[in-house]
């Protein structure tokens, strides 16, 4: 029986219309034999466009719809649904995309109409062989895994836990915290970040619900959205967690000397260490890259100093393989490169210092007990220049982007050294200050009028040492004058970038990154915690500069999407899977060989035989198979012939 | 800049893109209103993996000048390995459709990232104008 199919072309106000004569592609399309309705619409996703749809299915019997719109990311769903409720299958219901791949990137108008036409004529001839199908019903695991364990992913953790999911929160470092726990103050309110952390850390590891796997990463994942298979590569930390009593005697007597991480490299720590005395998971951990050596005869001082017997040099790495329905990558960011801003002198002089090496001065908690002391003398400095957008907004030789949290950080910064140093006087070159959000725009104010900061709008030009001074000269464009500052110290708000290993472990999970290397969502605007991939989302620093208020925000909605995702005791799998024409099938097994994800069996009856829920119907049997006897469900050879036909202008 | 080909050659081109990231990149073209070639259709599927070579095949039968293929980079597949199969198949094609005569550059494969909208619209763009200097394709041209 012939198809009965309804095309719908929509203007999206002047957006298609101004570049696609819309009528005339619904009237060349209801020229096409299966159409027995076509009509144009101002904006089809509008409601009255929606139902414009859902009454031209009842009352003219269609069977199919094609909706010639924008990208099908936007409103495929949203049609399918449509055409759902109207009684029809949504599986019979196709977009045409011809506002981004035509209208927006075409001017002229005969052109844009000729391209609108074949794209919706294709997908005409395409749905002309479209199956009604149903979803396929899959169980779900209810546990979902958090990668990261900075303040994104314990928060995240914390939220799934208490919602009653069970949770695995896996994190590189030894120890959870991540880069919140080196804050000394925090903007506006300038509470201690320490303090506010650490009850969230306490919790997280108390939890029940909650499996730390620390000194862990990521190594593989298969699966899909609601059963995903991870493999956790635990590294060995030659310590046994349970029986460590944090009493510091293997530390003291560690030969080795390595530069200490957590403190940004102000101090030093040894080998085997505990990054901070307040650690969670409380125990140390042999760092075996700088150790002199597992075995006793090269060393073994620690094992033989620890009276609990908790070192144990033959721990092994262990790979865990963990099922979980929905993950979270909350992996966080790492500060622009120290090899890469000669400019300014960092990593030359040693009073030029980041900014998390200035938390780490001001902190209580810092390698200086929390006095502001200049790294190379040991002195106070008297005068301190703070220089923004180190690295930030400067496409020609570093970063492009903003990286948001500067302008604030550093307005506190300059604040909390006043503190720190009442006579002493803090300068700070900016190009613009951006501080939007609640509270900002007074701390700022606070910091000028009540910490007496010297704010010189212009770039830097040049930094160098003379006669034990960091000579700054730059210049300020408000009064056009050039300035030259004898510095006893310099702080650079370097740019914030993905962290190491953001790349990879985008590779493993399959999820995008942005141009920028940030893990990319999957829209901009609708889905800023969705990753492109189903069933993993994005939280923190990772997905974008942001400061901690946004980063626990973005924790918790993506908790809440998962919570939404692993609340059904089901989920839906696409319909559009593989199908094996058996009578055609000769069992030659090379589908089998294509298919990445093991969905294709040989029967006893020496055929192909596809297994609906692990397919994903990307295809590759079907364009493997010699004999085509095997294709996907509603993407047919037949049907691609079809729509080459159409594209072709046929 | 668009040249001005009105009186040109307007060759047909028809564009497997996938749908994670090449449709997606000219989604993101789309988005950032970048003006390209309106010779080439695309045609999106799931994967490059899934673009059988007689899809290739078809398209020149059917009057097709030039056909692209468009996938994600190389280790970045959203179905882990289609976008190589993608492309061990298009070489062998290519060997083939050489073979028969049809020259080779009428039939490429590129790889465009979701992020990518500039290079889509560049893809387009180059594509299209190298298969107007190679003129209409008539060795596998259906002769109805």
């Amino acid at each position: 029986m012939a198809k009965r199919t309804g095309v719908f072309v929509c203007h999206c106000g002047s957006n298609i219309a101004a570049t696609v004569d819309c009528a005339k592609v619904a009237a060349e399309l209801g020229k096409e034999e299966t159409v027995v309705f076509s009509d144009d619409h101002v904006y089809m996703c509008s409601e009255p466009g929606q139902s414009a749809v859902a009454n031209a299915i009842k009352d003219n019997k269609l069977d199919s719809v094609v909706i010639s719109c924008c990208t099908p990311n936007l409103h495929e769903k949203t049609f399918r649904d449509v055409a759902q409720a109207a009684g029809i299958s949504g599986f019979q219901c196709e977009i045409a995309n011809i506002r981004e791949q035509c209208a927006w990137v075409h001017k002229d108008k005969a052109e844009g109409t000729e391209k609108a036409i074949k794209i919706s004529r294709s997908a005409v001839r395409r749905v002309r062989h479209n199956e009604s199908l149903e979803p396929i019903k899959i169980p779900v695991t209810r546990r979902a895994m958090v990668v990261g364990g900075g303040i994104a992913g314990i928060q995240c953790a914390l939220d799934l836990a208490n919602a009653g999911l069970d949770v695995v929160l896996v994190e590189k470092q030894a120890t959870i915290g991540g880069h919140m726990l080196q804050l000394s103050e925090t903007f506006p309110t300038l509470d201690c970040s320490q303090c506010i952390i650490s009850p969230k850390m306490v919790e997280v590891s108390k939890n029940p619900k909650v499996e730390l796997m620390v000194y862990s990463e990521v190594q593989e994942v298969s699966g899909y959205v609601g059963n995903f298979k991870v493999k956790v590569l635990k590294k060995p930390t030659y310590v046994d967690p349970e029986s460590c009593k944090i009493c510091d005697d293997c530390a003291s007597v560690c030969p080795t000397v390595v530069t200490n991480e957590y403190e940004h490299g102000l101090s030093q720590r040894r080998s085997i260490f505990i990054p901070y005395a307040q650690a969670i998971p409380a125990t140390y951990t042999l760092d075996i890259e700088h150790c002199l050596g597992l075995n006793p005869i090269a060393c073994g001082k620690c094992a033989d100093a620890c009276e609990a017997g908790a070192i144990d040099y033959d721990m092994q790495p262990k790979v865990v393989e963990v099922e979980v329905g929905a993950i979270v990558v909350a992996t966080g960011f790492k500060l622009y490169g120290q090899d890469k801003m000669h400019e300014y002198g960092y990593g030359k002089f040693p009073d030029v210092l980041d900014g998390l090496q200035f938390e780490r001065l001001l902190s209580a908690s810092g390698p200086t007990g929390g006095q502001v002391l200049r790294p190379s003398d040991h002195k106070v400095p008297k005068s301190v220049v703070f220089i923004q957008c180190a690295g930030s907004r400067d496409p020609a030789e570093h970063c492009s982007w903003c990286s948001k949290i500067c302008c604030m950080y550093t307005a506190k910064h300059a604040m909390l050294y006043k503190h720190h140093v009442p006579d002493g006087q803090s300068f700070i070159f900016y190009i613009d200050i951006r501080s939007g959000g609640k509270g900002y725009e007074e701390f700022v104010h606070r910091a000028v009028e009540q910490d007496d900061v010297m704010y010189l709008r212009g770039k830097v030009s040049r930094l160098y040492e003379e006669a034990g001074k960091l000579k700054v000269q730059g210049v300020d464009t408000i009064s056009g004058q050039l300035v030259e500052i004898d510095a006893d110290m310099v702080v650079l708000a370097l740019a914030m970038e993905p962290s190491d290993g953001t790349a990879e472990i985008a590779k493993t999970l399959k999820i995008g990154l942005d141009k920028d290397g940030f893990l990319a969502e999957g829209h901009p605007k609708l889905k800023p915690v969705e990753s492109v991939t189903a069933g993993i989302y994005l939280a923190g620093a990772a997905q974008g500069p942001k400061d901690i208020p946004e980063t626990v925000s973005q924790a918790s909605a993506a908790a809440a999407k998962v919570i939404g995702l692993l609340s059904k005791e089901t989920l839906a799998h696409a319909p559009t899977v593989a199908r094996v024409i058996p009578n055609l099938c000769t069992g030659c097994d090379m589908c089998v060989q294509a298919c990445p994800y093991d969905a294709i069996k040989l029967s006893a009856a020496g055929k192909a035989q596809v297994n609906d829920v692990l397919c994903v119907g990307c295809g590759a049997c079907s364009a493997t198979c010699l004999r085509a006897a095997i294709e996907v469900r509603n993407t047919t050879p037949r049907q691609v012939y079809d729509m080459l036909t159409a594209a072709l202008g046929g | 800049m668009v040249p001005d080909n009105s009186e040109a050659f307007q060759p047909k081109i028809v564009a497997f893109l996938c749908k994670w990231c090449s449709s997606a990149g000219s989604d993101l073209a789309g988005v950032s209103r970048m003006q390209y070639a309106s010779n080439a259709v695309p045609i999106t599927v799931n994967c490059s993996g899934g673009v059988s070579p007689l899809y290739i095949i078809s398209a020149f039968s059917k009057g097709a000048d030039g056909v692209l293929v468009s996938g994600c980079h190389p280790g970045d597949c959203h179905y882990m390995e289609g976008n190589y199969q993608a492309r061990r198949k298009i070489y062998l094609l290519q060997k083939l459709v050489t073979f028969m005569g049809v020259e080779p550059e009428r039939f490429q494969m590129s790889w465009v990232s979701a992020a990518e909208g500039a290079k889509y619209a560049k893809v387009m763009d180059e594509f299209t104008e190298q298969i107007r200097r190679l003129g209409p394709q008539t060795k596998l041209k259906a002769r109805r």
